[in-house]
């Protein structure tokens, strides 16, 4: 019921957006969602884009993590 | 596919797999409120990445679960009034109710129809001056913004055929009952989708009051095993606290236009829970001054006796205390394509996710 799914922005059109998942499109309402811009990424939700995907927060995460299963056991904490 | 196929590496979850077993030493449960993290776990197979020394169990998370029969049957009742079109996201439709479903109703006479977003309804409406249309509003604070904003559209545009029945409710009260209750929990797989909206202050009292683990997740099998391995260093550390590890979509202060959508269209109400009973302050309520699109002010109807189905373990699955495969229905009686609790009806509910993934 939470499922909300990542979706690329095409284009924005006043409160609507044209989003892209594996290049099949949707129509986002940005009635929830201010600032979406062309190139974000958008989580969806039943047909609202409810939060941006941070591109930069994504990767550090993910570096973190591999790092730090990299290291020896209990050697640091997350 | 971006966002998705990074969090689905089979070496990173392996090594999470390989690092949770060096850092776990105590017994503990994690619980998790979030049907989307319960179909993960299951989908993923991830329990048999653990160590025995983690346990996890399903909490209160899918909203078609948790509402009670009541509502169920005064949908129900609603459908049954002439010129009304009921408008449902699509598993609420074959939830039992009390002496049949909407599914049911729908191929006697009544019309009833699935949609995908509650904006649907409101084209329903525009397109259908002459009819009544009421939208079952069910779903956590991830979706119920969705409500407020399409009440606030229909204000806008003058629509009057359009009634919300609220069935709405929030995360934290069920969250702080369960721990109250008894439910032996040592940390908390917060639900992502709705710390989206919400962010993470609500959870801190859970943390500071009563010492548990919280950590925000993604959906992915990485997001889950990271997770679960920040809930286990926290709590083999002794120290407790909030964290977000699904930092890409989770900001701290979450959505605040949602927010206030979600505060000028709806206000708290003690509300009742399927197996949990009535919890305070923990339903979502249509405010007076937009009680013309309140469905329950609207139409007057009269609501049999409700009661549960015989047999159904539901209420205690949804507490954690049972799993499904306690229950003498599960997988003989009650199944996905005949199913006698709601719990088998969503595809995120519990017993519905172990029917499809068990071994």
């Amino acid at each position: 019921m939470c499922l909300a799914i990542p979706a690329k922005v095409i284009s924005v059109n006043g409160e609507t957006a044209l989003v892209s998942i594996e290049d099949v499109e949707y129509t986002a309402s940005l009635l929830l969602l201010d600032d979406v811009n062309p190139g974000d990424f958008i989580m969806l939700h039943a047909g609202f884009a409810i939060q941006k995907v941070d591109a930069d927060e994504a990767a550090e995460t993910l570096q973190l993590l591999q790092e730090e299963v990299k290291n020896r056991p209990g050697e640091t904490a997350l | 596919m971006k966002y998705i196929d990074e969090y689905r590496k089979k070496d990173l979850i392996l090594s999470i797999s390989e690092k949770l077993k060096s850092v776990s030493t105590k017994e503990i449960v994690l619980m998790e409120v979030c049907g989307g993290h319960t179909m993960a776990i299951h989908r993923f197979g991830l329990p048999s990445l653990l160590p025995a020394t983690i346990r996890l169990i399903s909490g209160p998370g899918c909203p078609v679960c948790v509402s009670p029969q009541y509502f169920i049957d005064k949908a129900l009742a609603f459908s049954r009034i002439p010129n009304v079109i009921v408008t449902t996201y699509g598993d609420l439709i074959r939830v039992p109710g009390s002496t049949t479903s909407l599914e049911k109703e729908r191929a006697n006479r009544s019309d009833i129809r699935i949609i995908y977003s509650v904006l649907e309804a409101l084209t329903i409406a525009k397109n259908n001056p002459g009819k009544s249309i009421v939208f079952l509003g069910i779903g956590f604070e991830t979706t119920a913004p969705l409500t407020a904003a399409a009440i606030l559209e229909a204000r806008k545009e003058n629509i009057t055929n359009f009634f919300v029945y609220s069935a709405h409710k929030i995360m934290p009260p069920v969250m702080k009952a369960l721990v109250e209750e008894g439910v032996k929990i040592d940390g908390f797989i917060a639900p992502g989708h709705v710390s989206a909206i919400t962010g993470t202050a609500i959870y801190d009292n859970l943390a500071s009051e009563c010492g548990l683990g919280v950590v925000v997740s993604g959906f992915e099998p990485v997001d889950m095993m990271q997770s679960i391995l920040m809930l286990t260093s926290q709590i083999e550390a002794g120290t407790p606290k909030v964290e977000v590890q699904y930092q890409r979509v989770v900001k701290t202060n979450g959505n605040k236009t949602a927010q206030h959508l979600l505060a000028e269209v709806f206000e708290t109400r003690d509300d009742s829970w399927r197996g949990l009973g009535v919890i305070k302050e923990s339903g979502l309520k249509i405010r007076k001054h937009l009680s013309t699109f309140d469905a329950e002010q609207h139409f007057e109807v009269r609501v049999p006796e409700s009661f549960e189905p015989k047999g159904c373990i539901c209420g205690l699955i949804l507490r954690g205390l049972k799993t499904p495969v306690d229950c003498s229905l599960f997988g003989k009686k009650c199944t996905p394509a005949d199913p006698v609790g709601a719990c088998m009806v969503s595809g995120e509910g519990t017993c519905a996710t172990y029917y499809k993934y068990r071994s």
